[in-house]
């Protein structure tokens, strides 16, 4: 089995001329570097040009591009989905920008049904290289309809790529590399955290898709961590902080940021998990059919024999995600739910 | 074979209280009385009061995100006033506050609703208004299915549905005009043309000059009108109402208004809107004209504009006090209304849940859990 191992003390050395800049500045370079490179890109969705972005990722961006790449929609998620189908067979470069990937149910579709079966139905010939991008997760008291992670529904379907970042340099690298891949890409955005601020690399910069990155914990292997935290996107931030607090405690966990859901970099978990021999993933979906569930029945699969506990799960409830400020509260994964698997994971519960 | 004309079409435009108050007397005739317009010029001061206070409370964090319905109120007004209350239906987008209280929802509700509590949207029985719809344009499909079940349980009523110009964009608008005019079904699509969704133009949403020439293709009636003319609006409503309900067939009315306000608290509408162009609305004010009317009729002076305002203030306060008064929902909400009866599964988790509460010590939650 090849497995690709990134470790923290080099992942984390990113190049000279890092700066701090928001998730939402680095978003926008993203698309802007490639933009300046590559005249087959445009971006399209509702509110991204006049009014600068309805979350204001694309600020700017009109008045670099001009009206003909940088394009306001109607209220057309359906119609701009399958515009972009078109372009992109055509030889063009969308990307579509979800105001919420909420909306994009409405072009379900065109993103499920069409988008990630047209290269396999023609035979090989037509592919789809479109980037539809977005906010995902509950954004703090939007209400059940506005507040859809869909990494656990749409994962399901072959043909498609699902990146999803948990710090502002992968949301540049991953999109970077959303942009330059051939086949469709889901990239998935945190409206919570597209203020949130960190050093992030100044030019060219890509992250690969299916390479997790060990946030804590090390691969040199001079003290295996007690468990192994596998996270994406938001969450993966609860997990650092979990970890912190169980350090206090000599707990010590490994955290796996797995950037993309598709490919699933399931080598670095089944690595971790050997050395660990316990494993707790943390996923803001539902449970049922999540994407937890599926790093738990690979790990099932591959590495059995390494666990010491039965695989953990730390998911929202199995209900509508709550508009209600405290309910809301009480049905994200958050900490203290972390933490709690993990001790019971250690059998100190 | 000669090329003929096969098929024509015209919109008209209603108006019949001007900007300065004056009214067709011709137009006006069948519609609305003299004590009608003051009630309902009323509740126009009554719902403005409730916009500019749920604002302030947005302003001072007592309220999350809300939409602004300034004047749209007499879109809201006429044409909730021409559905009988207790026997037509209401099937809203977010922006006719005034036409939902007409209909007896209770003012706090809104409030709840804004402030983040699945609880606003529990309609009281006997209210004939379904919940606050956040995904655009869907609640037209919804509307057209329930005249589908007036019809065919052969209920004498009609259901008006709300939206907005954006709204028509969106492909559900779209099916929900077809299917409603080939089942012939008791619905009137009623679009709020406020000339913008969000940021974005009416001239740029769409290339056709009205919005209610889009439903000359499905074969439903068209008519524009003045959307801050209560008159105008009640007519067109009312008529298209009992031809709904007579199966004389499906109206689209698109109610020409402007949002005075911002898209939402979230939104600066000075980033993007001309001063000039808000100026102009602001002058064909509903409150304005209607005020203007009666002034003229001798039915409204400044004794009565200050009693109106004073009762607002007096109206809004309650409701705000009653609706943050009403305690946080319990967490078991979300569990025992995820389904009708709740499963085993969700049960357990019901209970875990409450143990794992934030600010208890998370080991409770793993020992209750392991104890069961
Ligand atoms: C399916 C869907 N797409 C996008 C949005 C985001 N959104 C909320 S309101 C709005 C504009 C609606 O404009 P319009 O229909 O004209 O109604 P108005 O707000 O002007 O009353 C948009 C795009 C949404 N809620 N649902
Ligand atoms: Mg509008």
């Amino acid at each position: 089995m090849t497995t690709t191992l990134t470790d923290p003390t080099t992942s984390y050395l990113l190049p000279e001329g890092t700066r701090e800049i928001p998730f939402r500045e680095a978003l926008r370079e993203a698309m802007t570097l490639e933009m300046r490179k590559d005249p087959r890109i445009f971006l399209m969705g509702e509110e991204v040009a006049q009014y600068q972005g309805a979350y204001k990722v694309s600020q700017g961006m009109l008045d670099e591009f001009g009206p003909k790449r940088i394009i306001d929609s109607p209220i057309s998620e359906n119609g701009f989905a399958g515009l972009a189908v078109g372009a992109a067979m055509y030889g063009l470069r969308p990307i579509i920008e979800f105001m919420s990937w909420s909306f994009s149910l409405v072009a379900a579709d065109q993103i499920l049904n069409n988008v990630p079966k047209m290269l396999y139905m023609s035979g090989g010939q037509w592919g789809c290289p479109v980037v539809f991008r977005g906010n995902n997760g509950a954004g703090g008291q939007l209400g059940s309809t506005h507040s859809w992670t869909v990494e656990a529904l749409y994962s399901n379907v072959p043909g498609l790529k699902i990146a999803i970042s948990s710090c502002p340099a992968d949301a540049k690298g991953l999109l970077t590399s959303a942009i330059r891949d051939e086949d469709p890409v889901f990239h998935l955005e945190s409206e919570r955290m597209l203020g949130d601020k960190g050093p992030v690399p100044e030019g060219d910069y890509a992250v690969p898709f299916g390479v997790a990155a060990l946030r804590r914990g090390s691969w040199s292997g001079e003290r295996n961590s007690d468990c192994t935290l596998v996270s994406f996107g938001r969450p993966v931030n609860f997990c650092l902080d979990a970890a912190e607090e169980l350090a206090k405690d000599g707990i010590e966990c490994d955290v796996l940021d797995m950037r993309t859901v598709r490919p699933l970099d399931i080598g670095s978990i089944v690595e971790s998990v050997r050395r660990t021999n316990r494993i707790v993933v943390v996923d803001q979906c539902w449970p049922f059919a999540s994407v937890a569930s599926e790093v738990i029945a690979q790990v099932c699969e591959r590495a059995f024999d390494h666990l010491d506990h039965q695989p953990l799960r730390v998911n929202t409830d199995d209900v509508p995600t709550p508009y209600a400020k405290n309910l809301e509260a009480e049905y994200l994964p958050h900490k203290g739910k972390i933490i709690a698997a993990v001790r019971k994971s250690l059998g100190m519960l | 074979m000669p090329i003929r004309t096969v098929f024509k079409a015209q919109i008209d435009h209603l108006q019949i209280l001007d900007e300065n108050g004056v009214l067709d007397e011709k137009l006006a005739k069948d519609t609305l009385t003299d004590e009608q317009v003051v009630f309902l010029y009323e509740q126009m001061n009554i719902c403005r009061h409730l916009d500019e206070v749920a604002f302030k409370l947005q302003r001072s964090g007592r309220m999350g995100t809300y939409p602004q319905n300034k004047g749209q109120e007499a879109a809201a007004l006429g044409s909730g006033f021409a559905a009988r209350k207790g026997k037509d239906w209401l099937v809203p987008c977010y922006r006719e506050n005034a036409a939902l209280f007409l209909h007896g929802l209770p003012m706090e509700k809104i409030l709840l609703h804004w402030m983040g509590d699945e609880r606003g949207n529990q309609i009281p029985e006997g209210v004939n208004v379904t919940p606050i719809s956040i995904p655009i344009g869907t609640q037209m499909l919804h509307a057209t299915g329930m005249a589908w079940a007036f019809k065919l349980r052969k209920e004498d009523r009609a259901v008006i549905t709300y939206f907005g110009d954006g709204a028509t964009s969106e492909g559900d608008f779209h099916e929900a005009m077809n299917f409603a005019t080939t089942l012939n079904v008791p619905v009137v699509f009623f679009c709020q043309n406020n000339q913008w969704a969000i940021s974005v133009p009416r001239e740029i949403q769409m290339n056709s000059e009205t919005v209610a020439q889009k439903a000359i293709a499905y074969g439903a009636h068209a008519i524009q009108v003045d959307g801050n003319d209560l008159f105008a609006v009640y007519k067109a409503s009312k008529d298209a109402l009992s031809r709904a309900r007579s199966g004389g067939g499906v109206t689209l009315i698109e109610a020409v208004t402007y949002r005075l306000g911002d898209h939402t608290t979230a939104d600066d509408a000075r980033r993007y809107r001309d001063e000039a162009e808000v100026a102009s609305w602001r002058a064909k004010d509903p409150i304005i004209r209607t005020r203007k009317y009666l002034e003229g009729k001798g039915l409204w002076n400044d004794t009565r504009q200050q009693e109106i305002e004073d009762r607002a203030k007096v109206i809004v306060a309650e409701v705000v006090r009653n609706a943050e008064g009403i305690e946080s929902p319990s967490i078991d909400d979300i569990f025992d209304y995820t389904f009708e009866t709740i499963d085993p599964e969700l049960e357990t988790q019901k209970r875990t849940l409450r143990t794992s509460s934030l600010g208890q010590k998370p080991e409770q939650a793993g020992l209750e859990a392991e104890r069961r």
